[in-house]
């Protein structure tokens, strides 16, 4: 990013924005912050947060985001839907979605990034199925098949049910970040790193 | 922000965290290799005194299960018809065990242990030039974010509700990215301001 000045390659305010979309995320798992389905189905809104990240920090930062949240879960802080944390996590079923997350959010950023100064929503909605969904389950089935011991089929069954849910959480992530980047033209990852650049 | 941890006297909490990662390493290996349904009652067997020695209690044993209960119903199921009973009841346990056993781990190591023991594990990372000082800003900076965020998220759905506006996805999430990012950006400059970037 920033090949001639190494010492920079982190910029202070990229450490704000970073610190504050990990805590996003774990804010929109918190119990009673977004109860949009009624509590019924164990749907959350946190790869909806994972999506945003991608789509408003861009690659590297929100991978970075994604890792800090990960980290932090992982030693102990109860930062998952439902009050989850801990190494329990690691051991679980659902841990290739979790690490999906990382790749997830970085290709969502990615392609958002190509999009230039102003990403449009068709670019965005592509950007949060593929980073989002497509990503997070193509990490998360085959680990879910490792651990549990089920062919790769069956697996991706027991996942089905999740698929319209997150299919509709990246459609409303596209139209967020769209919202978001229409109010504060900084949250587009292109525009934002232009003005790191100039100063 | 209260952690999962359990403040205790027991054996397990006085180990240093690495001997109970490393522990944890070894133990869920053993678990991967063990078949047959004999040897899985012996390590459940074994679970259960640790968490009894451990002295953390019931409650905090069944919350970090708890979060299993329909997958583990699910895939017991599944396996009962793909692949019999033997099998179902193997895997599936072999799933719990190894969650139970990795959640007594954070159970009974503090928060800043285990951080402690992760910049340990990081350390060599210092070779290719990430700054230990900046990863531990961005790690705190993150805990002390939680609430801040949690806070606005609050706001917004309170001034969303005095408006009477009824409930949209789209007239939360935006107000609430965006004052999140004037957040994040402000506490970037006030970060610049104190000579960070230097």
């Amino acid at each position: 990013m920033t090949n001639e000045s190494p010492r920079r390659r982190f910029p202070t305010g990229d450490l704000a924005r970073i610190s504050v979309f990990a805590a996003l995320i774990a804010v929109l798992g918190l119990p009673g912050a977004l109860n949009v389905f009624g509590n019924a189905v164990p749907i959350t809104l946190q790869t909806f947060g994972v999506m945003l990240a991608g789509a408003i920090l861009g690659s590297w930062r929100a991978a970075l985001a994604v890792a800090v949240l990960i980290l932090l879960v992982a030693a102990g802080l109860p930062l998952l839907a439902g009050g989850r944390g801990g190494l329990g996590v690691f051991t679980g079923p659902s841990v290739g979605f979790l690490l999906g997350w990382l790749p997830g959010a970085a290709l969502t950023g990615w392609i958002v990034e190509r999009g230039g100064s102003n990403p449009g929503i068709v670019r965005l909605v592509v950007a949060c199925l593929a980073g989002g969904v497509g990503v997070i389950y193509l990490f998360g089935i085959p680990v879910q098949a490792a651990v549990t011991g089920l062919p790769l089929v069956q697996a991706a069954l027991l996942s089905l049910a999740f698929v319209p849910g997150d299919v509709a959480k990246a459609v409303l992530a596209a139209v967020v970040a769209r919202g978001t980047q229409r109010a504060y033209p900084d949250a587009i990852p292109a525009v934002h790193s232009e003005r790191v650049k100039a100063g | 922000m209260i952690g999962i941890y359990v403040p205790g006297d027991s054996l397990l909490h006085h180990l240093p965290a690495w001997a109970k990662v490393l522990g944890l390493v070894v133990s869920c290996t053993v678990l991967v290799l063990l078949g047959s349904l004999a040897a899985l009652a012996g390590f459940s067997a074994f679970v259960a005194i640790l968490y009894v020695v451990s002295g953390v209690g019931f409650t905090a044993a069944w919350a970090q299960i708890r979060p299993l209960r329909w997958f583990a119903l699910v895939l017991f199921v599944m396996q009962f018809v793909l692949m019999g009973l033997d099998t179902a009841v193997v895997s599936t346990l072999r799933i719990v065990l190894a969650v139970a056993l990795a959640g007594l781990v954070t159970l009974t190591t503090r928060f800043a242990d285990m951080m402690t023991f992760f910049e340990r594990c990081f350390g060599p990372l210092r070779g290719v030039g990430v700054d230990p000082f900046r990863v531990s800003l961005l790690l705190s900076l993150t805990v002390r974010s939680v609430p801040v965020i949690s806070a606005l998220a609050t706001r917004v759905r309170e001034a969303q509700r005095a408006r009477g506006v009824s409930w949209s996805m789209r007239a939360f999430a935006i107000p609430l990215v965006v004052s999140a990012l004037r957040h994040a950006d402000a506490l970037g400059e006030a970060l610049s301001a104190r000579g960070l970037d230097d």
